[in-house]
């Protein structure tokens, strides 16, 4: 209950900060709604080819805009060394790192929801179809889009390329979850449930955000305090 | 019991040795100012004893545990270079913030409290952004106290600060002294740390080249200690 609270205070901290600031939403946010837009520009396609490349297109720009997001994570707190301050606090490092991670995982979430209804006016595909289903790819996708920008976010605060090196760290081990959240996600465009050809890639999103998760857990406190 | 023990404590910043070999002890109502020139090793000797590093060989111990136990660190207040408070947030948010995260009882009420020692109460509402960076020094000194914390590790607390900063920081640690609190500071202020300290580490290229008593004639003339001890 004591580590309930403690993730929820850490989170709501980071959220009215980031709320009164605007400073990775609006970024990030711009960024997926101008490369929606423009690639709609660039590409007039058949509806058909769009539900096609719908998830591909969708879940890459999740990830591109995902990572201008969660560098700001633990980012936020040098200013006035206020890490220092949160790892003096007595709580474990568990608790601060899942915190931050729940706030980035409402913020991301909702700038997919707004890049989603920007999609289907400007792509003309009704991605609503399969709803329900499509609310859990996007939440299992976007934990793991979350739970490993967080880790990363912590491991390169204090590198001063910490902008550059974090989408280079964390892509090539999102990569076993952005496939299975696009092949899941592919059907569902297409108006199918998901069914026997894709089942397989859903336990290994769970998987992956199970296993992560625990790692990141594990060693977080060894990334803190160095 | 020391309240703060550093035994043979070693950090290596690759190859460096930014300390070597220091054993050092604080006796439990006593203030221990660490001074030295800068790169001597008082920050990074403070922030291992406070938890935030840990050292490549040697052990500190607070109160007996390990820094990083969850029950030591609700006993440590740290001051460090920075102030440590959220800019976006405003005094009484921060202070909230902090007075959770410590497990406070009326963490809000608490907050108030420290607000009106430290003369913030009228700006309690406002965003820190927005404070003089005297009052944002104040709200540090809150944030390090808000606890009520038996030891209290300060990285060149006077440094920077207004005068009245320095007399709010200066009571509330001949209270904490009277209420048998201890204190490790790291300083290039020397009146101000002598006026407190008990006893005296000089820090010479992350070593230890005195530890002792604080004199009446180190307090009356605070150059004495590099003059004896240090490089001169």
């Amino acid at each position: 209950m004591r580590f309930a609270r403690q993730v929820l205070v850490i989170a709501a901290k980071d959220l009215r900060a980031e709320i009164r600031t605007k400073e990775a939403i609006n970024a990030s946010a711009a960024f997926a709604l101008v490369i929606l837009l423009l690639l709609s520009f660039a590409f007039d396609l058949d509806p058909d080819t769009n539900r096609e490349i719908a998830s591909g297109l969708l879940w890459l720009v999740f990830a591109f805009a995902g990572t201008l997001l969660l560098n700001r994570s633990f980012a936020r707190e040098l200013p006035n060394d206020c890490l220092d301050a949160l790892v003096a606090a007595p709580i474990p490092g568990s608790a601060l790192f899942i915190g931050k991670a729940l706030a980035n995982y409402v913020l991301l979430l909702a700038i997919e929801l707004l890049s989603l209804v920007v999609f289907g006016i400007f792509y003309n595909v009704r991605w609503t179809v399969q709803f329900g289903q499509l609310m859990i790819v996007l939440a299992l996708g976007t934990w793991a889009l979350t739970i490993m920008g967080t880790i990363f976010s912590a491991l390169t605060v204090n590198i001063r390329l910490r902008e550059v090196m974090l989408p280079i760290l964390i892509y090539p081990f999102l990569v076993p979850a952005l496939m299975a959240a696009i092949q899941l996600t592919l059907g569902l465009m297409k108006g199918k449930p998901i069914g026997p050809d894709t089942a397989s890639w859903l336990p290994m999103l769970i998987g992956f955000d199970l296993i992560y998760t625990a790692v990141s857990v594990v060693l977080v406190e060894n990334v803190l305090v160095g | 019991m020391s309240a703060v023990a550093i035994e043979g404590v070693w950090k290596y910043y690759g190859d460096f040795p930014a300390l070597r070999d220091i054993c050092l002890e604080a006796e439990t109502g006593s203030c221990l100012a660490l001074i030295g020139r800068n790169g001597a090793g008082k920050t990074t000797l403070l922030r291992i004893v406070a938890g935030f590093s840990r050292p490549g060989k040697g052990q500190v111990r607070i109160l007996g545990t390990p820094p990083r136990e969850t029950a030591t660190r609700r006993n440590i207040g740290f001051l460090g270079h920075g102030i440590a408070v959220y800019d976006e947030l405003s005094a009484i948010e921060n202070l909230t913030l902090y007075a959770k995260l410590y497990g406070l009882d009326r963490p809000r009420q608490k907050a108030l409290e420290w607000l009106e020692h430290t003369g913030l109460e009228r700006v309690r509402d406002g965003l820190v952004r927005e404070f003089s960076r005297g009052m944002r020094q104040r709200l540090a000194v809150a944030r390090a106290f808000l606890h009520d914390p038996s030891v209290l590790l300060l990285d060149e607390p006077f440094t920077a600060l207004d005068d009245r900063a320095i007399a709010v920081l200066q009571r509330l640690l001949r209270e904490g002294l009277a209420q048998g609190k201890t204190i490790v500071m790291s300083t290039h202020q020397l009146r101000e740390a002598l006026e407190l300290a008990s006893h005296v580490a000089l820090l010479n290229r992350g070593q230890v080249a005195f530890h002792g008593p604080c004199t009446p004639e180190m307090a009356s003339d605070p150059g004495l200690v590099y003059a004896r001890y240090g490089e001169g």
